[in-house]
């Protein structure tokens, strides 16, 4: 086998995986905005002076973080099995047996937590002095947090939200462990029928490391615009 | 109706199964609890060693190396952390079955083991990650310190252990202990190729009992007690490398 030959199938086999990029996406941009949705309301609740939603929010944030996606995905795609009974009476077994569903489910909650802490992060940032400039000027509390803390908290957590949408599109790799076919489990069934692990699942990687510069770069385009008014 | 379902819920968990010996999988959990945090160790020192050269690669003045560091970190932050499992492992060993063939002329199929392989492939990532947070940690280092030293007299050799590194080390903390806790959550993987680490302790035991959830919970709530005591642990030393430091100084 000649050099030429590995590039050839490389180049191929990137051809062949791409149908997979749509389906990686999918996972990795519904999962961010269902998480980011999620992440403002519990950043929210992180900073609120309220004790129990404070603690329910901190509490998700912890159990999150702190364990691995993997085992979220399982605990969700395979763990609700042993509730059929209960799942079916409430209508939800429908949506537990989707692998989809569950993928997402779990990619959401995962983000969700890590993003509450980002925005929590840009919440705290505001300078308290605005905020009392805009309540004298008497706007709403919706209003302060609407138009003056929350665009500001995005902005403030915009690098490190660019670093979590990588880590996202990285992670939607892990649906493959059940049963979906997006870029890794495409390439998981190619190297099983070629016998050629290591051309497939470079050929793969190559296509994640140059999605991950498509989105680094696009933030980064973010952040410049932002920079210069 | 409420009543009635939380009782069938509560049923569902028959926590017996979670039992010490024969009877339950109570004690394969915590040897799969000892393999994950043996994973970890290893590959956090591996990893951190190999960050510390990828740092010095960076921080060189040639400009060979440092194209070779980031690419190298930059091609490792970029594919997910499964996929390096399955291009070692499973590539690793095609090469090693074509080595055999080839070169040995021996025919069969070559096998990794998959423990090393999965210590390997976790830290061939938390050195990718260390190296970002090493080299911060050597540039925030005062550079008139750097002077300081040469002006006594003293050797780059010299220079490096006693003034650079033990200052570094305090300040590479923080994001270190951020790469020990993504350490432990990545070793997870492994179980995809068959190292019998919590995860897999899980999927065997959840597989034997057809009780799923039990055990991914208990896999869920080993990670976060592993995660809350190294966090301490981390706080700790924190603690006593800041030990002597005047704040704001």
């Amino acid at each position: 086998m000649g050099g030429l030959d590995h590039l050839g199938f490389i180049l191929d086999t990137v051809l062949h995986l791409s149908v997979g990029i749509p389906r990686t996406l999918v996972l990795a941009a519904v999962s961010l905005s269902i998480g980011f949705v999620l992440a403002v309301g519990v950043a929210v609740a992180v900073l609120a002076p309220a004790r129990v939603p404070r603690k329910l929010a901190e509490g998700y944030v912890y159990v999150f973080r702190s364990s691995p996606l993997l085992v979220q995905i399982f605990l969700i795609y395979y763990g609700s099995g042993q509730f059929r009974g209960a799942l079916e009476f409430l209508g939800l077994w429908h949506f537990f047996r989707e692998a989809w569903f569950c993928a997402i489910l779990a990619l959401a909650l995962n983000t969700g937590a890590y993003t509450a802490v980002l925005i929590a992060g840009g919440l705290r940032s505001v300078p308290w002095g605005q905020i009392e400039a805009a309540q004298a000027v008497g706007m709403s509390r919706y209003r302060v947090f609407a138009s003056i803390a929350f665009p500001q908290a995005l902005r403030h957590a915009l690098p490190a939200y660019s670093n979590e949408v990588v880590l996202m599109i990285k992670a939607t790799a892990l649906a493959s462990t059940i049963t979906l076919l997006e870029i890794t489990g495409l390439a998981k069934q190619l190297s099983a029928e070629t016998y050629r692990p290591f051309e497939v699942f470079a050929a793969a990687g190559i296509i994640y490391i140059a999605l991950n510069g498509m989105v680094a770069g696009g933030f980064g385009l973010i952040e410049r615009a932002l920079h210069r008014r | 109706m409420v009543r009635a379902s939380t009782i069938a819920w509560v049923k569902r968990m028959e926590l017996g199964v979670l039992a010490w010996g024969d009877g339950g999988w109570g004690d394969e959990l915590a040897r799969g609890a000892m393999v994950t945090i043996a994973i970890a160790s290893a590959a956090y020192v591996v990893g951190s060693v190999l960050g510390i050269l990828f740092a010095a690669m960076k921080l060189s003045g040639s400009s060979t190396l440092r194209s070779l560091a980031t690419a190298y970190t930059t091609a490792m932050r970029g594919m997910p952390e499964m996929l390096v499992i399955y291009i070692v492992f499973f590539g690793g060993g095609s090469l090693g079955t074509w080595i055999a063939t080839n070169v040995l002329g021996v025919r069969g199929h070559v096998d990794l083991p998959s423990f090393a392989v999965g210590v390997v492939c976790i830290a061939l990532s938390v050195a990718a990650y260390a190296c970002e947070v090493i080299r911060g940690a050597v540039l925030a280092v005062p550079h008139g310190q750097i002077e300081a030293a040469q002006a006594v007299g003293m050797t780059s050799l010299q220079r490096n252990r006693l003034v650079v590194a033990p200052q570094a080390f305090r300040l590479a903390l923080p994001g270190m202990t951020n790469v020990w806790q993504f350490t432990v959550k990545d070793t997870a993987l492994v179980s995809i190729i068959g190292v019998t680490e919590v995860m897999r302790s899980a999927s065997i035991a959840s597989n034997a009992t057809k009780q799923p959830f039990t055990f991914y919970l208990a896999a869920l709530a080993i990670f976060i007690v592993i995660a809350y005591l190294s966090q301490r642990l981390f706080t700790r030393l924190q603690q006593s490398a800041d030990r002597g430091v005047r704040w704001g100084a």
